[in-house]
């Protein structure tokens, strides 16, 4: 009984006070929240310390960090594969006509749009996915930080940086969804 | 011991990532499209929630599990790096529909296609890395 309403997707009024729970969970180990810095510490780990002193430092400092990436991992997989029901994404029906009219679904399955994610070898899908990797690694350590640790361990510490950081999120995501999409996917 | 607290964190937070659909691609876009509450709502309960917590934290002097004070850390002032460098991960955020937590969580979901975004993830940092003195800060 109550396995079947966890495998149902989660409301937001448990899901967000949940993921602030994580932060307090990690503030009791004496860490910050925030993902992104991850990035960082792995190029460290594959060597990148020998191009920039920007990797010059200890990972081993940052450990911990790489463990709650490894757990973040674990946990997807138990959500997707014992916690889901298998319920596609129900989004607004406006939205769904603009993505059936930007021909990136015909319907909508699980979590992500297959002509995108369901990699069949074409250019266009190998240029979407490397091109946003970029700016997604690029971005975050610029603005020095992510959705955690500006959106939310920022924010709730009123960080001004950080409200300024996630002016750009949105601005940045706008941009990308009204102006950029219908370019990139007519 | 302590290893396994982190890892147990992660596991918490990858299955609430992927349980909220904040992993999904599709929330992401209809949340900059302003057309549903869902991602708001997640955003605005995480934030309510976090910033009762830290006012907590900081006026009852709580300690952490070390016995340390907990301290937060006051972020550098800036503008620019802040607005271009959050624009950059915007747009990138709406293309993949994955910031760096659910880019972990969905890899563990079996998309192993975030693999790629993951490898250009590190090499975008990589970049940061090496071009960061020549940056606007």
């Amino acid at each position: 009984m109550l396995l079947e309403y966890i495998k149902q997707p989660w409301p937001w009024y448990i899901s967000g006070p949940l993921i602030a729970l994580v932060m307090y969970l990690l503030l009791k180990q004496g860490k910050d929240f925030g993902m992104s810095n991850n990035l960082r510490t792995m190029c460290t780990v594959l060597g990148a310390g020998k191009s920039s002193s920007f990797f010059r430092f200890d990972w081993k400092t940052q450990a911990w960090n790489l463990l709650v990436v490894l757990g973040t991992v674990i946990g997807g997989f138990i959500a997707h594969y014992f916690l889901s029901d298998g319920t596609p994404t129900q989004i607004n029906e406006k939205s769904i006509a603009d993505l059936k009219e930007l021909g990136i679904i015909d319907h909508i399955q699980g979590y992500l749009p297959e002509s995108i994610f369901i990699f069949n070898g074409s250019l266009f899908q190998f240029l979407i996915l490397s091109i946003g990797g970029i700016l997604i690694g690029f971005g975050t350590r610029y603005a020095g930080g992510c959705s955690s640790g500006h959106a939310i361990s920022g924010l709730s510490n009123f960080q001004l940086p950080s409200l300024i950081a996630v002016i750009g999120f949105f601005l940045g995501g706008i941009i990308m969804v009204h102006f950029l999409f219908p370019l990139i996917f007519a | 011991m302590k290893a396994l607290k982190f890892i147990l964190i992660g596991i918490l937070f990858g299955i609430i990532l992927y349980k909220s659909e904040a992993a999904s691609w599709y929330r992401i876009y209809e949340m900059f499209q302003f057309r549903s509450f869902h991602m708001y709502g997640i955003i605005g309960t995480a934030l309510t929630t976090a910033i009762i917590i830290v006012q907590i934290i900081k006026r009852k002097r709580l300690k952490d599990n070390n016995g340390e004070q907990i301290v937060f850390h006051d972020k550098d002032k800036s503008i620019t790096r802040y607005l271009v460098g959050g624009t950059i991960f915007g747009l990138g955020w709406a293309l993949t529909g994955a910031c760096p937590g659910p880019l972990f969580a969905l890899i563990g979901a079996g998309y192993w296609t975030l693999g790629i975004v993951l490898i250009f993830a590190l090499l975008g940092t990589w970049l940061y890395g090496i071009l960061r003195n020549k940056l606007p800060h």
